[in-house]
């Protein structure tokens, strides 16, 4: 039989009875939205997470204080906080792959100003801080590195503290005071947003850190040690040199463990993306569930149909059908059965994912591979499921099949 | 009328026997047939008799357990499944019992189902074709027209539009009246007789005696062998019948 033939009896054949043509396509349409749905929640996901990873600055390298750990029991990360400013100096120094490093001094404080206050911190730096962090200012400047050898208490104040302080004037050439004193402030960083942990960046200010740890009273600690490689190449290298200074710095015996965390964006990076490994894992075994459930529907629809149609069956063998004829006329409807059903899935899918994007406010992305690669998925459930009743359809015997009630 | 060397059907010794378990029905014993062309022929019997089992031999839609078959002077006895089912398109006009239309199907799509499994070298359009065939037995305008749309006589008329698109050799016609009332059952005999004297050779079953006078020569089965073959002596013709008053018209 020509194909164009073929195509017409199956269509044909399948148009005879809608309703259930469309039940039989469900498991195959959910199945297919699922694997849509799936794919762009995976791709909204991780570009989300990179966004959010590359916010923290480009090829940057954190250095935190480790646990110590004495007798088995381990105190948690701040109990032994040996970091210092000279750990920060000295990397700067010495580490060849170390392009710039500058330490976090954090000091929490109740900052007031604009004729109110602001619980936060104030975070003393170093001028590479802006480099590594890849943090534009939105209005005024960054302090200098004059300024930050002559200890000058000028502080350059986040989106969040300039809201709360300043929620309408300018905020540049006002005066804050922190722990009572004065400070001014020189400009106002660009919005972030929160990090991947939900922690808002922009609720701080950030001045030289030699003025904070000079003219500041009270307590403070290294948070942390920013250092920053020129190329992604060197940061694996650099971590080992990092670890190599500060063992030296820290006057660690061979036995004992590092008294630090160094860690890069991929290790964030890994973390993050456990989560919505998880979440993608769950969506595709449902998928995969619904497009076996799916092609089982077809399977079990075909069989009852070439029971039903057993009289046809014999009638077209009757009149000259050969069994292949029989055979690709099933085979050909249960294909087009999945195919269609596939591609109510991929609108079904695209109209999931917009809404998703829309609720979540990511930005969900469907990639032609991935339409190509779901109804390719729907077409093998056709071939697969169809090919036993097809086989049963074309096996009949014809005067038997006339005979047929 | 062209009188070939060849007769259309020439069968020797068929046999066919059905087994069941340990049960062996003799269905058709020792069957010697010949058909000429333009022949028209009624096959009776009473049930049982065997001679829907010939019917089926002769259609192709069965195969004898011994005894040889030649349709068109070729031997089709032992050809395998694909091959009979391309006999079964190109030379053999099968009207079937209860007329087996598709359902939901418009007759002329019922009636261009047999070109679509044409092999070969055929024309890509089977429509022309089909609206011929519709037209010879006088549907032309009830073409999309679904069976539960027909009466039972135009669907038998459908049924053998079916049968005879592919221009075959011999119209089998299997209780082409069975389920029709007599002024029917008569117009479709009218139709036969038509194309019977346009020179296709007809081969119909039936059951009922009056039929018999419609056609030109008559074989009875029984317990599978041939009985009777004679000509038919008093024949009527079915058109003259039609112009006599309704309720004259008698049929069993």
């Amino acid at each position: 039989m020509k194909a164009s033939n073929l195509m017409r009896v199956a269509v044909a054949s399948i148009t005879r009875n809608k309703t259930r043509t469309l039940l039989t396509m469900l498991g195959v349409i959910i199945g297919v939205s699922a694997v849509l749905v799936m794919l762009a929640v995976g791709n909204g996901a991780r570009t989300r997470i990179q966004e959010q990873i590359n916010d923290l600055g480009t090829n940057m390298i954190v250095i935190t204080p480790g646990s110590s750990d004495s007798g088995g029991v381990s105190k948690g990360a701040d109990s032994f906080n040996r970091l210092t400013v000279e750990d920060a100096q000295k990397l700067q120094r010495e580490g060849f792959l170390v392009t710039a490093a500058s330490p976090v001094i954090i000091a929490p404080c109740q900052m007031v100003g604009g004729g109110g206050n602001w619980r936060s911190a104030v975070m003393g730096v170093s001028v590479d801080y802006q480099t590594i962090r890849n943090w534009p200012v939105a209005e005024g400047r960054f302090f200098s590195a004059e300024e930050s050898g002559s200890k000058r208490k000028v502080v350059v104040i986040g989106n969040t503290v300039a809201n709360n302080l300043f929620p309408d004037q300018d905020p540049i050439g006002q005066r804050i005071r922190f722990r009572d004193v004065p400070f001014e402030v020189i400009g106002v960083l660009s919005e972030k947003g929160q990090t991947a942990d939900g922690a808002d960046q922009d609720d701080m200010a950030i001045a030289p850190w030699t003025t904070i740890q000079t003219r500041l009273a009270g307590r403070m600690f290294i948070g942390q040690i920013l250092a920053t490689t020129s190329s992604a190449e060197d940061i694996e290298p650099a971590k080992t040199e990092i670890r190599a200074i500060l063992r030296e710095a820290h006057d660690l015996a061979d036995w004992e463990e590092d008294d630090f965390n160094v860690r890069d964006q991929s290790d964030i990076a890994t973390a993050a993306q456990g989560t919505t490994e998880v979440m993608t894992l769950l969506l595709a075994a449902i998928a995969g569930v619904s497009l076996l459930v799916g092609g089982i529907g077809i399977m079990n629809i075909m069989l009852v149909s070439v029971t039903e149609r057993t009289r046809e069956i014999g009638i077209r063998m009757a009149i000259g059908a050969h069994t292949n004829d029989i055979l690709l006329q099933f085979m050909v409807e249960s294909v087009i059965l999945s195919m269609s059903g596939g591609l109510i899935g991929v609108a079904c899918g695209f109209a999931a994912a917009a809404l998703l994007g829309q609720l979540t406010g990511w930005q969900m992305t469907i990639q032609v591979s991935t339409i190509v690669l779901a109804l390719g998925f729907s077409m093998c459930v056709g071939l697969f499921f169809g090919i036993y009743p097809a086989r049963k359809a074309a096996g009949l015997n014809p005067l038997d099949a006339l005979r047929h009630e | 009328m062209i009188v070939r060397d060849t007769p259309v059907i020439r069968t020797e010794g068929l046999t066919r026997v059905f087994s069941t378990g340990a049960n062996r029905v003799r269905a058709l014993s020792d069957v010697d047939l010949v058909v000429e062309s333009g022949e028209m022929i009624s096959l009776v019997g009473s049930s049982g008799s065997g001679k829907s089992t010939l019917m089926n031999l002769l259609g192709c839609l069965d195969r004898a357990t011994s005894g040889s078959y030649w349709l068109d002077g070729r031997d089709v006895s032992d050809l395998a499944r694909n091959r009979l089912a391309t006999i079964r398109n190109r030379r053999i006009g099968f009207v079937f019992q209860g007329y087996n239309l598709l359902p939901r199907t418009t007759a002329l799509a019922n009636v261009e189902m047999p070109l679509l499994y044409r092999r070969g070298d055929v024309p890509r359009l089977a429509g022309p074709e089909a609206e011929e065939a519709l037209a010879r037995v006088g549907l032309a305008d009830r073409m999309d027209f679904e069976p539960n749309e027909l009466s039972g006589g135009q669907q038998q008329r459908v049924a053998i539009a079916r049968a005879l698109v592919t221009r075959p050799s011999i119209l089998l016609a299997d209780e082409p009246t069975g389920n029709l009332d007599s002024r029917m059952s008569i117009e479709i005999l009218a139709l036969f007789q038509e194309l019977h004297r346009q020179g296709l050779t007809i081969i119909l079953v039936t059951h009922e005696r009056e039929i018999v006078k419609y056609t030109r020569r008559t074989i009875e089965l029984r317990d599978g062998m041939i009985v009777r073959d004679e000509p038919v002596i008093d024949r009527r013709e079915a058109a003259a019948d039609l112009s006599l008053p309704h309720d004259s018209i008698k049929v069993v």
